[in-house]
């Protein structure tokens, strides 16, 4: 901004203060939240150390705490989600923006957008009552069944587990994902869908060329936001994951995320230990979420030429 | 443009402070205004009990927020409550930490209820201790296993695998239900111990009552434990249970009471009352408390007294109603004599 129109301008001014002040208690929130669960965190830190990220274990009678299962829960559950997710969501928005009449168009987007509004909660108990029960009658059994080999599949029909965990938080994050793609597609300018069509192209072509190819980091902004979503979600998949810390192969097994273990436990723990450890995992979801986010920025800034308009 | 920012600040500090002031005057209106948090699991008694008794007393209000045992135990530690509500009496060390006496009021009783869905089985389920330490230990596996047809001999034809549900979440019914498995068990009590949270054999976690209850009814073969009165406004079966005198009795209220007539009660009422003598009594059966801090004020703490003693009395018989258990007379005695002698401090 000019300094000599700011100064002259009393509007400007405060406008432009409060706006800075504003953007810095964002910044400073966030630096003060890292240091207090940092803080908080110590003692389990201390006692631990950063093994405490890679011990599988967690024992609140013995006082014995690791972070492990609830990371490997974490980031299994929200990939099984976003492999679920990213497909339906990207093929929602293509059909709502570019290919379903506008009298049909208009109430989809406008219910997959109300999908987000649902309480957590309320997906929860959903799933506990009738996602699980679908998935341990008609699901589990036929794919254990003929696809044992596969070791992902071999496991004990319970309904609950990473698996149902992994649809529930699908069906959180479509939403997001979904209405992110269709404002992304929508910013694709015209001329150049008339340039395709103009080239011979047809209408898969045309989404191919003209569409699909200026929207990478657009979708690629949509699944981090899902994802981190995911990451994060506690209700529904507390309700529905089986709660048992473990790590393993098959994703009909039960599990437990950071999340999810913090809002069971926190409330009653017991010693300050355990307390301490509790936090420790929240800072780990906090790291776990920031590097899945660096990590999915630099590949996107990396490719960024790729996909210049 | 300091001057600015100094009225900026100045405005904002005003306005926080005239709320506070609003915010203050409120409340000293024209009531006492006490509050409470704790234990969720008598929260629908409490909040029935501090409804009735604001009708007869219009200018006494109690607050009780249902936090859970552990976080009303700390709010009464660091002061931040009037008093606490606790499923579990708080620990010696617990008590040590604090910096004025805290008085445990035992209100009702509650128990531990095992709930269960075995396809096609439409008896009564009857366990003993050592059944219940082994299926929740995963050292018996199914339904027809020879130890549980020798208390159950119609169970033979049913073939499925136990699957035991626990609460995920860190609860007074745990702590209840752990505390009697390590009491009847020595092998539990090394191995998995007691506490509102362990580490468990295997299972399925569920999220509070509804979501054990809920798992339970899902998965055939399973098994699980959730606070009586729950169990009984959701209708759920209930197993019996093989008590100390060896008995198999069921968690009625009747039986829950008893509990506290096998067990020699000292004066400060923390006492644990799993595996009664009695030989009527529940097994899986607690109290739960109301802390009482010596350091509330005066003129509170003689208002509070008045709500203890009309909870003994008129409290009492709203008990039943809401599937509470009532405290046995002799107890009631005891309270009301404990409630005479509690005296507060500060001013």
């Amino acid at each position: 901004m000019n300094k000599k129109y700011r100064d002259h301008h009393p509007g400007d001014k405060i406008f432009f203060y409060s706006l800075r002040g504003i953007s810095f208690l964002t910044v400073g929130i966030f630096l003060l939240m890292i240091l207090f669960i940092g803080k908080m965190s110590l003692p389990a830190l201390n006692k631990f150390g950063l093994e405490f990220f890679f011990i599988n274990d967690w024992n609140p009678i013995a006082e014995f705490y690791g972070a492990l299962p609830f990371i490997y829960g974490t980031l299994v559950s929200s990939t099984i989600a976003l492999i679920i997710s990213l497909p339906v969501s990207i093929g929602m928005a293509l059909f709502v923006n570019e290919v379903a009449p506008k009298w049909l168009a208009v109430p989809l987007g406008f219910l997959v957008e109300m999908l987000a509004a649902i309480p957590s909660i309320v997906y929860g108990l959903w799933g506990l009552f009738v996602l699980a029960p679908f998935l341990r009658t008609y699901v589990q059994p036929p794919l254990s069944e003929h696809f044992a080999f596969i070791p992902l599949f071999d496991g004990p029909p319970l309904g609950v587990g990473m698996l149902a965990a992994g649809v529930i938080l699908a069906f959180m994050i479509t939403p997001t994902i979904s209405t992110i793609c269709r404002e992304v597609f929508a910013a694709v300018p015209t001329v150049m869908r008339e340039a395709a069509y103009g080239l011979g192209a047809t209408k898969w072509e045309m989404l191919k060329l003209a569409v699909f190819r200026a929207s990478v980091p657009g979708v690629g902004a949509a699944v981090m936001l899902g994802f981190g979503r995911a990451l994060g979600e506690t209700m529904a998949v507390t309700m529905i994951i089986g709660n048992v810390p473990q790590i393993k192969v098959s994703i009909f097994e039960p599990a437990q995320t950071m999340a999810s273990l913090i809002a069971n436990e926190y409330a009653e723990a017991e010693t300050n230990l355990q307390l301490a450890a509790l936090t420790s995992v929240g800072l780990a979801l906090f790291l776990v979420s920031l590097i899945v986010n660096g990590a999915a920025r630099f590949v996107i800034w990396k490719n960024k030429h790729k996909y210049k308009i | 443009m300091d001057l600015k920012i100094n009225l900026k600040i100045s405005l904002i500090a005003f306005c926080f402070f005239a709320s506070q002031v609003l915010f203050i005057c409120n409340s000293n209106a024209d009531s006492q205004l006490i509050n409470g948090a704790g234990a969720s699991f008598p929260y629908p008694l409490y909040s029935l009990w501090f409804k009735t008794y604001n009708t007869k007393k219009p200018d006494v209000k109690i607050n009780y927020q249902s936090i859970g045992s552990g976080g009303g135990i700390r709010q009464v530690l660091t002061g931040t409550v009037d008093f606490g509500a606790s499923d579990a009496p708080m620990k010696d060390a617990e008590l040590a930490e604090s910096k004025f006496k805290i008085h445990h009021i035992p209100t009702v009783l509650g128990a531990v209820a095992i709930t269960y869905n075995i396809p096609g089985f439409k008896e009564q389920l009857k366990l003993t201790p050592e059944l219940l330490v082994e299926i929740y230990s995963g050292q018996i596996k199914k339904w027809n296993d020879p130890k549980i047809l020798v208390e159950n001999p119609t169970l033979k034809d049913a073939k499925n695998y136990i699957i035991p549900i626990r609460r995920a979440d860190g609860s007074g019914t745990t702590a209840v239900f752990t505390e009697y498995l390590a009491k009847v068990s020595q092998a539990w009590k090394q191995r998995y111990g007691e506490g509102k949270a362990i580490k468990w054999a295997g299972g399925l976690g569920g999220k509070g009552n509804e979501g054990v209850t809920g798992l339970v009814k899902q998965n055939p073969g399973a098994i699980g434990y959730v606070e009586v009165t729950y169990a009984h406004t959701s209708k759920t079966p209930t197993a019996w249970i093989k008590n100390k005198s060896g008995n198999y009795v069921q968690p009625g209220m009747e039986e829950i009471s008893l509990a506290a007539q096998g067990v020699k009660i000292p004066d400060d009422f923390r006492v644990s009352i799993t595996n009664s003598e009695n030989p009527k009594a529940y097994p899986i059966s607690a109290f739960t408390y109301l802390l009482v801090p010596e350091s509330m004020a005066q003129a509170k703490g003689l208002i509070f007294n008045d709500f203890l003693k009309w909870s003994m009395q008129e409290g009492q018989a709203m008990a039943p109603n809401l599937k509470y258990a009532k405290l046995p007379q002799d107890l009631v005695v005891r309270v009301q004599k404990k409630i005479d002698s509690l005296v507060y401090k500060t001013k």
